[in-house]
């Protein structure tokens, strides 16, 4: 059919001509709109006069929705549902039933039958059940096709992990290797520099390690949550302290801007791993003697959390991937900058909870400004 | 004595690129080392190198094979050996010997990670003979 999106195809199988002939001109030019799109489904019918010929016709091809009479000169229909539900074929049937029988048609239900319809029906009856069906058949291939889209980001994800994970273990091994072999001499003082980055390294695994339970937890919904009113001030100002020694060390000026209390609905400890990630990153990505402002304000509807850094920020390519897992920068500039690569996505995955936004503005050697908002919820 | 040949080795895990630079320099190379596609590019306007030993996953997934690509437009008698660990993590699989991806990646040798130093230095003594 012209001007739709999908044509499903039809077979009905009946030896009454005026029966097929009758479907054919109800459904010739009927359209369906699929649900939640603007797209129209329109159907294409084939007939087939006896049991014999519409399951040989199942040997090469297949109809989306059969319509089956049950009494055929061949073969009963209840015979071929029987055949079809065995070998598993996914399209619908419709029993047609001749002697409206309440019984033949629960039993046809039973064996797999998708519907009945009872002679004689309507074209509007024929087009109500073929609506129905062509609906069923368009949600099945939708959560098909997200199923399948579900498990290959997650066969992606699981592949980069192992890949990540097996990184620092491989750098260790090189190190316990380089020790074995005396590589870099009998000395023992010349192994120290080595060694401290074997430390490095499994620290870092560590902490990939504990973000990423992080991020299941969040993920799978199966952490519990309090939700209370909160002051986000203070969970900031706790927060803060707690990277102080971080900040100092590099030389950073660590601000806090925030008029008053600021009471918001949210799960504290989410608030205090979505304010880390955040604080965190604006040191670790900051220059020497750079600084990094927190604020934090009420605007209509939600709240909002800035966080400002002079550090080296981002180029708009190095932007695209920012929230994806395990996407790090890796430039000369981040090199000595350790980082799982999964914080940003656990922040994302926190700000989605409160169906809230991130935003981030960004300039090369300038700084970057993540902007969260948290809607209130009604 | 003769002139210590030179090794480019591009890496963007510095761990990793210390510990072969340590033991190639050991095995009598002399290694010039970088830690991305844009960085080895510098080093190789000044030096052309006697073989090249790329990391595949660097700055881009494919930043090796880039590097690769610039190499042997650059200077293509220098033999360019890749190391990834992505074939045995992700199940991809590139063939240097399979006609169809001869004439797209620009390696003589794809290894796969980890490498030990002498598998790798038993490479290098084959590819520049």
């Amino acid at each position: 059919m012209s001007g739709t999106a999908k044509t499903y195809r039809v077979w009905i199988v009946d030896d009454e001509q005026g029966m097929c002939l009758g479907a054919i001109a109800a459904l010739e030019n009927y359209t369906v709109q699929l649900d939640g799109t603007s797209e129209l489904a329109g159907f294409q019918v084939e007939k087939f006069f006896d049991g014999e010929s519409f399951l040989s016709s199942l040997a090469n091809d297949r109809p989306d929705i059969v319509l089956l009479d049950n009494k055929l000169p061949d073969i009963q229909g209840i015979e071929i549902l029987e055949k079809i539900v065995a070998e598993g074929f996914p399209f619908l049937t419709i029993m047609i039933t001749a002697y409206a029988t309440f019984d033949k048609a629960v039993l046809a239900t039973k064996l797999g039958a998708y519907d009945f319809l009872a002679k004689p029906f309507t074209p509007d009856e024929l087009r109500y059940v073929i609506r129905k069906a062509c609906r069923t058949l368009y949600l099945t291939e939708k959560a098909r096709k997200l199923e399948e889209e579900k498990r290959r980001a997650r066969f992606e994800f699981i592949s980069v992990l192992a890949h990540e994970l097996k990184a620092p273990l491989n750098s260790v091994e090189g190190y316990a290797d380089m020790m074995i072999n005396r590589t870099a001499g009998p000395d023992i003082g010349s192994y120290d520099q080595p060694m401290e980055r074997v430390k490095v390294r499994i620290d870092a695994m560590r902490k990939m390690i504990t973000d990423l339970l992080d991020l299941t937890r969040i993920e799978s919904g199966t952490r519990n949550r309090t939700i209370e009113e909160t002051d986000l001030r203070e969970i900031a100002a706790g927060v803060l302290e707690n990277c102080a020694q971080m900040a100092a060390k590099r030389n950073i000026t660590v601000k806090l801007q925030a008029a008053e209390a600021l009471n918001f609905p949210v799960d504290r400890s989410e608030m205090e791993v979505l304010f880390t990630n955040f604080v965190t990153n604006g040191i670790k990505y900051n220059r020497d003697g750079g600084s990094l402002t927190v604020s934090l304000a009420r605007r209509e509807g939600a709240v909002e959390m800035a966080f400002i850094d002079t550090g080296i920020g981002m180029t708009a390519e190095e932007q695209q991937n920012l929230f994806k897992e395990f996407s790090r920068i890796k430039n000369r500039k981040t090199r000595d900058i350790q980082g799982s690569g999964l914080g940003l996505s656990i922040s994302r995955k926190i700000i989605d909870l409160y169906e809230g936004t991130v935003e981030v503005e960004s300039t090369a050697d300038k700084g970057s400004t993540f902007r969260v908002i948290l809607p209130v919820k009604k | 004595m003769t002139k210590k040949r030179t090794i480019l080795l591009v890496d963007d895990d510095i761990d990793y690129l210390f510990q072969q630079k340590t033991a190639l320099e050991q095995a009598g190379f002399q290694v010039k080392t970088a830690e991305g596609r844009h960085e080895a590019r510098e080093l190789l306007s000044e030096t052309v190198p006697d073989c090249a030993i790329l990391d595949l996953m660097m700055e881009e997934k494919d930043s090796g094979f880039m590097l690769a690509y610039d190499i042997k437009k650059m200077m293509p008698e220098v033999p360019v050996i890749i190391m990834t660990a992505v074939t045995n993590d992700a199940g991809f699989k590139f063939d240097r010997n399979s006609s169809g991806e001869k004439e797209w990646i620009k390696a003589d040798t794809i290894i796969s990670k980890p490498v030990r130093p002498e598998q790798l230095i038993k490479e290098i003594n084959r590819l520049i003979k």
